[in-house]
C-alpha cells in the first residue's frame, strides 16, 4: 500500500514537472497543478498511512490517524485554489495583453535567449 | 510622558498631514506642529529627572530569542539630541508652512517631515542596538523621500538616489559591526554594552566592528571620503536641508560615535581612524565650502567641515575633547539651522541662491541680513558668539593632540581649517549683504513675513545668550558630556569661560579671523586659482562606480536569468534532486521499522486509474480541454485516496476545491487557444522527460524511505487528540485544530486566500480598462456559441437545487466541528451552488439577484474571524483563544455553543466570497466578449437561425 502512494506521487511528480517545463501556460498551469497534488499528498502521507481510523473520537476507540497533517493540507488545498486561480489570471492577462501564450520571454535583441527551440 | 509615546507620536501623526490638508495648508500645518510639540513637550516632562542625572528607562521584550527587545532609555547625551531634533523641529514645520508654495504637496511633505523626525527621535532614545539599526535605516528611507521631494528635478532625484545608496551602505556596514559587537558581549542592550569596554576592545574582533560601525558614521555625518553626497542633497527644500543638515541626519553618525564613546574610544586605531577623518574632513570642507557660489552648497561643505571639526574632537578620546563636541553640536545645531533658513529666504525672494547674483541685500532684507550676520560670525568664531567658546575648546584640544609622533600637524592643520571656515563665514555676509545694490536681480527681494524670519530669528536667542553668558548651559553641557564619557575618564573643566587667557589657542583664533579677511580681500586671484585647478568631481566617480557595477551586475545575471522561465524550473529540479541526492548519499540513514501494509484490489483500481490519467495527461497535453478532464479524473482519485486513508475532511475539500478549479480553467480556456502547437524539439523533449523522470524517481524515494519509518522527534498530534474534546470543544480533530489549536494559522490562510481574489479582481479591472478592452469587446468566438444560451432543464434544475445546496452546506458547516465538515467545505459546497445559478441562468441573471458584493463577504470573513480572536481580549485571554458550553433549550437535545463556531462562521464567508469573487471576475471577461447578456434568463440566441454569413467564421460555426 505504501509503494501506491508513494509511486503515484512520483508518477504526479513526474508528469506534473514534465508539464511544467513546456513552452505554453496552460500545459505549464496544469503541471502546477499536477504538482500541488504531489505535495499535498506527500505532506498527508507524513502522517503515516493509517485505514479506516479517521481523526473524529468516538468513546471507546484508542487508534486515530494522525490529524495534524490533515489539517495543514486542508488548508493548503485552498489556498492552492488561490494560487491556481491568480497564476491563470496572470497567464490570461498576458495572453490578452500581447496574444502570445508563451512562458518565456521572447528574445531580446542581442539574442540572448537560448531556450527558443 | 512615556518614553513610548515620545517615540511612537511623530510616527502617529505622519498619519495626519496627508489627511488635514484637505482642511487646508494651516490645519496641516497646524497639526504637524502640535504632534511635534506634543512630543517634545512629552520629552521636557523627563528633564528633572535627566537633571537629576537618572537615566529614564522603559521597554518590553519583542524577539527575545534575537535578543531584540523595544528597549528604550534616555539619558544626558539622548535628552540632548531629542530636544535638537524636537527643538528646531518646530522651527522647521513653522518655517516650511510659507516657504512651501502652493504647487508643493504640503500634506506629503510633512508626513515625511514626521516620519523621518520619528525615527530621528528613535535612534536617540534607543537602548537596544538592534532597534536602533531599525531606525537607523528609516532615517536613510525617510531622508530619500525628503531629498528627492521634488520629484521633477533630476538633481532632487540624483541627489536622493546617492544619499540612499551612501548611507544606506555605511547603514549595512554598521549592522554588521553592531551584530560583532553584540556577539563579543553576548548581549544587545547598550546598557549592557556600554559597562563592557575592557572585553571589547581585548576581543580580536573589536577592530572589524569598529571599521563597520565607523563606515556606518561616517556615511551617515559624511566624513571624508564619504562626504560627497551631502552637497548633492541639497537639492532638496530648504527647509529638508535645514534639518536634516544642521541638527539630524548628519549628526546621527556623530551621536553613535558619541553614544558608542565609551566602550570603542581611547584605543591607538580609534583615535587615529576617527582624528584624521575628521581632521581631513575639517579642512576639506572649509577649502571647498569657500569657493562655492551657491550659498546652499556652501552651507553644505561648511556643514560636511563641521562634522569633521566634531569628529575630530570625539576621536581625540579625552574627556575634554567630548566635552568640546557636545557643545559644539549644540552650538553648531543652533547657527548652522538659522543659516541655511536665511539662504532659503534669500532664495524665496531673490529666486536665486547663487552669491555671484547677490550683493547689497543689506538694505533690502535688513531683517535677514541681521540673522545671517549674527549666525555667519558665530560660525566665523567671533567672541560673544557662541560658535567661538566651542571652536576655541577646540584649538585648545588641538594643541594637546599628537599625530603620527608630530606635535605640530594637528594644530596646524585645525589652524588652517579655520581660516578658511573665517573666510567663507565673512565671504558668505561680505558678498551676499554688502556692496552696493543691484539692478539685475532675478526679483526685486524684500524681507518675507515674519512667520518666516521668525525660526531662525528665535535661533539667534541661543546664539547670543550662550556666547556671552556660556555659564547658563555649562552645567547642562558638562552633563551631556558626562553621559557621552560614562566612567571612562573623568570630566576635571569646572567652567566654560570667554576668557582663558593669553594661551596658544586665542592665538589660533587670531590667525582665523586675520587670515580670513586675508583670504576674503585675495579672492578673485584665488578663485582663479581654484577653477583652474584639477580637481576630482565626486559625483562623477561615484556615478562611474554604480554604472561599473551595474555593468557587472549586467554581466553575471544576463547569462543565468535571460527569461527563459522553462530554464529555471530545469535548473531548479535538478538542483534540488542533486541536492537531494548529496543528503541521501552523506547523510545516516536509519532502519525500515514499519511494515507495508497489504494491498487491496480497490486500491490499486484506484491507483491504475491516477496513474492513468497522469500518464494520458503528458501525452495529450496537446489538447487542451482533454487535459482538463484528465486532469479531473486525478483530482477525484486525490480525493478518493484521502476517503481510503481515513482523511474525510481533505476528500471533501480535495473534491469540491477539483469543481471549481475545473471550472475556472474552463472559463480560462474560453479565451486561451484551445491546442498547445508543437514548438520544441525532440532533444528537447528527451531532455524534459529525463528531468521529470528524475524528479519522479526522487520523490517517489523519499515518500517511500519515511512511510516505511517512524518520525524523528514524537508528533505533537498526541496533544491534539487528547485535548481536542476536552479543550476544544469538538471530536472532529482537524477541524478543532484548524478552528482552535492553530487558529492563527486558518487567520491567516483566510486572509491570503482573500488577498488572491482581489487580486484577480484588480487584474481584471486593469484588462477591462486597459488597452485589451477593445480587444476583449470586438473579440469573435472561434467555436460556435450554443443555440440555446440557458437551457431550460439546466436553469429549473439549477434553481430547484439551490434551497438544498444552501441546506446541505448548512449543515456541513453545522456538523463540521464534530463531525468531517466545517467552513472550509461549507464555503466551497455553497460557492458551488452559487456558481451553478451563473452558469444556467447567465451573469446578468445572477448578478441582478446578488445583494451584497463579494469584496464585502470576503471582507466580513476576515472581520468576523479577527473580532472572534480579538474578544478573547475582553476576557483578558490571548487573541483567539476559544470557549464553548452545553445549552439545552426544551424540547430540542442538549447542544453546544462555541466562539469556534464564529470563527468558522469566518472562514465560511471568507471562502465564499473569495472564491465567487475569483470565478466572477473570469466572467466578466468573458461577458464583455461576446453579445450584451440579457436579463431574462432562459432565451434563445437569434443569430443561429440566421442565414450565415460567408465573411463571417463565427456563423459558419468554425468549419
Amino acid at each position: 500500500m505504501e509503494f501506491l502512494v508513494a509511486s503515484a506521487i512520483g508518477i504526479m511528480t513526474a508528469a506534473g514537472l514534465y508539464l511544467v517545463l513546456r513552452l505554453r501556460t496552460f500545459p505549464v498551469i496544469l503541471g502546477m497543478s499536477l504538482l500541488t497534488y504531489a505535495v499535498n499528498v506527500f505532506l498527508f502521507a507524513s502522517g503515516r498511512l493509517t485505514i479506516g481510523a479517521p481523526p473524529i473520537l468516538v468513546k471507546g476507540v484508542e487508534t486515530y490517524t494522525d490529524p495534524l497533517p490533515q489539517a495543514l493540507v486542508l488548508t493548503a488545498i485552498v489556498i492552492s485554489f488561490g494560487m491556481t486561480a491568480v497564476i491563470v489570471m496572470i497567464a490570461l492577462g498576458a495572453y490578452l495583453g500581447a496574444d502570445d501564450d508563451h512562458v518565456d520571454d521572447p528574445k531580446d535583441d542581442d539574442g540572448q535567449k537560448e531556450d527558443a527551440a | 510622558m512615556s518614553l513610548f509615546l515620545i517615540v511612537a507620536l511623530p510616527f502617529l501623526g505622519a498619519l495626519l498631514p496627508g489627511v488635514m490638508i484637505s482642511a487646508g495648508r494651516q490645519t496641516c500645518s497646524g497639526v504637524t506642529f502640535m504632534v511635534t510639540l506634543a512630543a517634545f513637550i512629552g520629552l521636557l516632562t523627563n528633564l528633572p529627572a535627566v537633571l537629576a542625572g537618572e537615566v529614564v528607562t522603559t521597554g518590553f521584550e519583542w524577539i527575545p530569542l534575537l535578543g531584540l527587545n523595544v528597549t528604550l532609555m534616555l539619558d544626558g547625551l539622548g535628552f540632548f539630541f531629542a530636544m535638537l531634533i524636537l527643538g528646531i523641529g518646530l522651527l522647521i514645520i513653522a518655517y516650511a508652512r510659507l516657504y512651501l508654495s502652493r504647487e508643493d504637496n504640503m500634506g506629503e511633505f510633512f508626513t515625511y517631515l514626521l516620519l523621518f523626525q520619528g525615527a530621528m527621535v528613535g535612534i536617540v532614545l534607543s537602548d537596544n542596538i538592534l532597534l536602533l539599526l531599525i531606525f537607523w535605516e528609516l532615517t536613510s528611507l525617510s531622508s530619500f523621500l525628503l531629498i528627492g521631494y521634488w520629484k521633477h528635478l533630476p538633481e532632487g532625484r540624483q541627489g536622493a538616489r546617492m544619499a540612499l545608496a551612501v548611507t544606506g551602505m555605511g547603514g549595512l556596514a554598521m549592522i554588521g559591526g553592531m551584530l560583532i559587537l553584540g556577539q563579543i558581549v553576548g548581549s544587545y542592550d547598550l546598557s549592557v554594552i556600554l559597562q563592557n569596554r575592557e572585553l571589547i576592545q581585548a576581543d580580536p574582533l573589536y577592530v572589524p566592528a569598529l571599521i563597520l560601525i565607523l563606515l556606518g558614521c561616517f556615511t551617515k555625518s559624511a566624513q571624508f571620503p564619504f562626504h560627497f553626497w551631502l552637497p548633492h542633497a541639497m537639492a532638496a527644500p530648504t527647509p529638508v536641508s535645514a534639518y536634516l543638515h544642521s541638527a539630524t541626519m548628519v549628526k546621527a553618525g556623530i551621536f553613535l560615535m558619541a553614544r558608542m564613546w565609551p566602550v570603542l574610544s581611547g584605543t591607538p586605531e580609534w583615535f587615529v581612524i576617527v582624528t584624521t577623518a575628521g581632521l581631513i574632513t575639517m579642512v576639506l570642507g572649509a577649502i571647498i565650502a569657500l569657493f562655492k557660489h551657491d550659498l546652499k552648497a556652501l552651507l553644505a561643505f561648511s556643514t560636511v567641515s563641521h562634522l569633521g571639526l566634531i569628529t575630530m574632537l570625539l576621536g581625540t578620546g579625552t574627556a575634554f575633547g567630548a566635552m568640546a563636541a557636545v557643545f559644539h553640536i549644540l552650538n553648531h545645531a543652533t547657527f548652522k539651522a538659522a543659516l541655511f533658513m536665511s539662504a532659503g529666504i534669500i532664495d524665496h525672494e531673490a529666486h536665486t541662491r547663487d552669491i555671484r547674483r547677490l550683493g547689497g541685500l543689506r538694505t533690502l532684507m535688513p531683517i535677514t541680513f541681521v540673522i545671517a550676520t549674527l549666525a555667519s560670525l558665530s560660525m566665523a568664531g567671533i567672541p560673544f558668539f557662541n560658535g567661538f567658546l566651542s571652536k576655541e575648546m577646540m584649538l585648545e584640544e588641538a594643541t594637546h593632540t599628537v599625530l603620527f609622533g608630530t606635535w605640530w600637524l594637528v594644530p596646524a592643520l585645525a589652524t588652517f581649517g579655520s581660516v578658511f571656515s573665517a573666510a567663507y563665514c565673512f565671504r558668505l555676509i561680505g558678498h551676499t549683504f554688502l556692496g552696493p545694490v543691484r539692478d539685475d536681480y532675478p526679483h526685486k527681494p524684500h524681507d518675507p513675513p515674519a512667520g518666516m524670519w521668525l525660526p531662525p530669528a528665535l535661533l539667534m536667542i541661543p546664539v547670543i545668550v550662550i556666547g556671552v553668558a556660556p555659564f547658563l548651559v555649562q552645567d547642562f553641557v558638562f552633563l551631556v558630556a558626562k553621559s557621552v564619557i560614562g566612567g571612562v575618564e573623568k570630566l576635571d573643566v569646572k567652567y566654560i569661560k570667554i576668557w582663558h587667557g593669553l594661551v596658544p589657542a586665542l592665538f589660533m583664533s587670531i590667525i582665523a579671523v586675520i587670515g580670513g579677511l586675508i583670504l576674503l580681500a585675495l579672492f578673485k586671484p584665488l578663485l582663479r586659482a581654484w577653477d583652474t585647478a584639477p580637481r576630482p568631481e565626486a559625483k562623477e566617480i561615484f556615478e562611474g562606480l554604480i554604472a561599473a557595477v551595474v555593468r557587472l551586475a549586467r554581466a553575471v545575471i544576463a547569462p543565468l536569468h535571460d527569461g527563459a522561465f522553462t530554464r529555471y524550473g530545469a535548473i531548479m529540479a535538478v538542483t534540488v534532486v542533486a541536492a537531494a541526492l548529496h543528503a541521501y548519499s552523506t547523510g545516516t540513514i536509519g532502519e525500515a521499522v514499519r511494515a507495508m501494509q497489504p494491498v487491496t484490489e480497490v486500491a490499486v483500481a484506484g491507483w491504475a486509474m491516477l496513474v492513468a490519467a497522469a500518464l494520458a495527461m503528458v501525452f495529450l497535453h496537446r489538447n487542451r480541454l482533454l487535459s482538463l478532464i484528465l486532469i479531473g479524473i486525478v483530482g477525484l482519485m486525490v480525493s478518493v485516496g484521502f476517503i481510503f486513508f481515513s482523511a474525510p475532511d481533505l476528500a471533501m475539500t480535495q473534491i469540491t476545491v477539483e469543481v471549481v478549479t475545473i471550472i475556472l480553467m474552463l472559463l480560462a480556456l474560453n479565451f486561451l487557444p484551445n491546442r498547445t502547437p508543437i514548438e520544441s524539439t525532440v532533444l528537447r523533449r528527451t531532455r524534459d522527460g529525463a528531468i521529470a523522470v528524475a524528479g519522479g524517481l526522487a520523490t517517489t524515494a523519499l515518500a517511500m524511505h519515511y512511510l516505511l519509518r517512524e518520525s524523528v522527534a514524537q508528533p505533537i498530534s498526541e496533544f491534539h487528540l487528547a485535548n481536542s474534546y476536552k479543550g476544544g470543544g469538538g471530536t472532529n480533530v482537524v477541524n478543532v485544530i484548524l478552528v482552535d489549536f492553530r487558529g492563527f494559522d486558518t487567520f491567516g490562510e483566510i486572509i491570503v486566500l482573500g488577498i488572491a481574489a482581489l487580486l484577480i479582481y484588480a487584474l481584471t479591472e486593469t484588462l477591462l480598462n486597459g488597452p485589451t478592452r477593445a480587444r476583449l469587446l470586438n473579440r469573435k468566438p472561434d467555436q460556435p456559441r450554443a443555440g440555446d444560451m440557458h437551457p431550460t432543464m439546466m436553469v429549473v434544475l439549477t434553481r430547484v437545487l439551490m434551497p438544498v445546496v444552501m441546506m446541505v452546506g448548512f449543515y456541513i458547516f453545522l456538523r463540521g466541528h464534530n463531525e468531517p465538515g466545517g467552513g472550509f467545505i461549507a464555503g466551497l459546497v455553497v460557492s458551488i451552488g452559487v456558481v451553478m445559478q451563473y452558469m444556467a441562468s447567465g451573469f446578468g441573471w445572477a448578478s441582478a439577484r446578488l445583494r451584497y458584493p463579494y469584496h464585502g463577504i470576503i471582507g466580513a470573513g476576515v472581520l468576523i474571524a479577527g473580532l472572534t480572536g480579538i474578544g478573547s481580549w475582553f476576557v483578558g485571554k490571548p487573541f483567539l483563544t476559544s470557549d464553548f458550553t452545553y445549552v439545552r433549550i426544551p424540547p430540542f437535545q442538549e447542544f453546544e455553543l462555541a466562539t469556534a463556531a464564529l470563527f468558522d462562521l469566518g472562514v465560511f464567508l471568507a471562502v465564499v466570497g473569495a472564491v465567487m469573487l475569483s470565478l466572477e471576475s473570469f466572467s466578466r471577461l468573458a461577458r464583455r466578449a461576446h453579445v450584451p447578456d440579457t436579463e431574462h434568463a432562459m432565451d434563445i440566441d437569434p443569430s443561429r437561425d440566421d442565414p450565415p454569413d460567408p465573411k463571417d467564421p463565427v456563423a459558419q460555426g468554425g468549419q
